[in-house]
């Protein structure tokens, strides 16, 4: 991105001017190495997102911004229902509620390593992974309401879970206002063999070891220390998500023309809040996020069943899960206010400061846990949500790393084969669905993700409890 | 990025009027299909979307067959409609489609298939990478000379 053309408001800070069509501005939080980096088309996107009507402050992207489906991926955006505010498909994105729920063991590196060959092999066998792969809940498309309303309280209600699972989830598990009856029966059909299912792409399940802490208060708070072994299972709302998203996109772009409001781009089509399309869309894409946390419920009974199996003296607890991909209300400060806000985060963690009432007890005063996945072979990082990140971007936060090569490219230069044994030299087990996946998803095919963490850190958005490092990987 | 990155690499053509590719996308893939008639077109783009999710769609048996039909509001919405629809009978039926010959109605939007093809295979050398669905990025539907063109970027 052209540097030129932005207004430099901090180390981290970078505002797009208000032009064109644009209401607000928008604002970015990178370092300049990033800022240079970042592709043009996240500039015209934002600008995009910025001449949206109800939106409140500006428009904003995080660290690892890039292209994306109307919004840029790490795109956030908060919108007013009392000023015509709108929700718009591309500001959720299509696999919505995709995000990453990390598991405490109870277990150190020393009581895993001799056990992870039998324990990733065992977990590749139970975990349903990879194209065409199906779930071991049977289920009815009529059934799959149930899941759709209940999300991981469903999950738990159905005995694929414990109660204190629930409290470690945003929402405590289930968003409420969700109705079945604004899915499609094409969406239902496509989803009710999926639940428990982990996918394919970036999806994965990791063993990883804490191998650096940077908070040791923080790091307590969450449980966690050096040496521990904890799990993380990334994994979205699979095709339940996508075809909401694909029924949505014709509605929605309908209802723009109807409503007047201009659209840039066709996956940037919108509703009113308070309109009855808009009103539609959020009950069904509050169904694609209790879909997501059910997904990764029963994903984390199945973790359970192998490790008492394997390694019985495992404790396993839910750390925390986070969603990617979502649109939220949330009350929020604005100009001295508290008002209720619709925050789209797209490619975007939340990251609530201490104090939030949504932070269970146990994480009230220390702030949100929000974990950020790397790829396999990388670190991924364990922050805490901090006030400041409110005040600036309504308490977000980055979601990854974000690709630097594309599919295409990665494909020509590697094999799936040669990447997995690469990673086994470096003692990373790795067990895929598909050896192209895994060629697709090459370590060195992402960008450094410890930069878009420190420019995370340094802007403030949140910052750096922990790093972690894979010991064994699932990919779908 | 732009469309300045964007570069098509021919993968199951002979230099004939017909065929289909992939071409480059930041995060996901773009997929396009082109022929002699639209028809054609859009047969190669489906070609080219299944192509991903196997490591060789030449394997596939076309053994089995789904009628679907799909509308929308111009000819690159239709595309759009048509590759998800293909993408949720896929998921639905647990099957990779290899053969296409969609009727289309360019006046009214309207398409009209019953493709064909085989169970998803197993195993890491036949698999491929799951497409969620196909987006409207650098979606187009276009005649250049005597060739059509087909196009979008999938999600993957």
């Amino acid at each position: 991105m052209d540097k030129e053309r932005l207004e430099r408001l901090g180390e981290c800070l970078w505002k797009i001017p208000v032009q064109g069509a644009m209401r607000l501005p928008a604002y970015i939080f990178a370092t300049e190495e990033l800022v240079s980096e970042m592709d043009e088309k996240v500039y015209e996107q934002l600008s995009n997102v910025a001449s949206l009507p109800g939106l409140v402050k500006g428009a904003m992207a995080m660290p690892d911004a890039h292209w994306g489906y109307g919004f840029p991926i790490g795109g956030v955006a908060a919108f007013d229902p009392d000023e015509g505010g709108i929700i718009s498909v591309g500001g959720v994105g299509y696999d919505i509620s995709c995000g990453v729920r990390t598991l405490l063991t109870g277990l150190t590196v020393d009581d895993v390593s001799p056990m992870i060959g039998p324990l990733i092999d065992r977990l590749f066998e139970h975990i349903p992974a990879g194209v065409g792969s199906e779930g071991r809940i049977r289920l009815t498309p009529e059934r799959l309401d149930e899941v759709l309303v209940g999300g991981a309280v469903w999950a738990v209600e159905k005995g694929y879970g414990i109660q204190e699972d629930l409290e470690h989830i945003e929402e405590n598990g289930r968003l409420p206002g969700a109705d079945p009856g604004c899915v499609s029966d094409t969406a239902k059909k496509r989803q009710y063999r999926q639940v428990g299912t982990l996918g394919s792409g970036n999806h994965y399940l990791e063993i990883q070891v804490v191998e650096r802490v940077f908070d040791q208060e923080k790091a307590a708070g969450f449980g966690l220390k050096e040496g521990d072994v904890v799990i993380s299972i990334h994994c979205g709302s699979r095709a339940l998500g996508h075809q909401i998203g694909t029924d949505y996109i014709q509605l929605l772009a309908k209802a723009a023309n109807k409503y007047s409001i201009p659209i840039k781009e066709r996956e940037l089509v919108c509703a009113p809040i308070r309109s009855p399309e808009g009103e539609r869309y959020y009950k069904a894409m509050a169904c694609g996020v209790n879909c997501a946390l059910a997904n990764r419920q029963v994903l984390t009974h199945l973790v359970r069943e192998v490790f008492s199996e394997l390694l019985p003296r495992a404790e396993i607890r839910t750390l925390y899960d986070v969603s990617h991909n979502t649109c939220k209300i949330e009350k929020h400060l604005v100009d001295g206010k508290t008002k209720s806000l619709y925050v789209h985060r797209k490619g975007a963690t939340r990251a609530f400061g201490p104090g939030r009432e949504e932070l269970p007890k146990a994480f009230r005063d220390l702030g949100q846990p929000v974990i950020i996945g790397g790829t396999m072979g990388t670190h991924s990082y364990i922050l805490v949500g901090t006030d400041t990140g409110e005040e600036l971007a309504w308490g977000s936060a980055c979601h990854g790393a974000g690709r630097a090569m594309s599919r295409r490219q990665a494909l020509k230069r590697w094999k799936g084969k040669k990447v997995i044994q690469g990673l086994a030299h470096q003692g990373i087990l790795v067990r895929a669905a598909s050896y192209r996946g895994a060629a697709e998803e090459a370590p060195e095919a992402y960008k450094d993700i410890t930069k878009v963490i420190d420019a995370t850190d340094r802007a403030g958005l949140a910052k750096k409890v922990a790093r972690v490092r894979p010991l064994a990987v699932i990919k779908g | 990025m732009g469309m300045d990155r964007v570069g098509a690499k021919q993968v199951a053509t002979l230099g004939t009027k017909s065929g289909y590719e992939t071409f480059e996308h930041g995060a996901d893939i773009g997929i396009r299909g082109y022929g002699e008639s639209l028809e054609e077109a859009f047969s190669n783009a489906a070609m080219a979307m299944f192509s991903i999710m196997v490591s060789d769609l030449n394997s596939i048996r076309p053994e089995r067959s789904v009628e679907i039909q799909c509308e929308s509001f111009d000819l690159t919405g239709l595309l759009v409609a048509y590759l998800n629809q293909l993408l949720a009978e896929s998921d639905i039926n647990g099957l990779v489609f290899c053969r296409f010959s969609p009727q289309i109605d360019a006046e009214r939007f309207v398409i009209r298939d019953a493709p064909k093809g085989g169970p998803i295979p197993h195993g890491g050398e036949a698999l491929g990478v799951e497409v969620k669905g196909a987006t409207f990025t650098l979606a187009d539907v276009r005649k250049e000379g005597d060739r059509f063109y087909a196009q979008c970027v999938v999600d993957v």
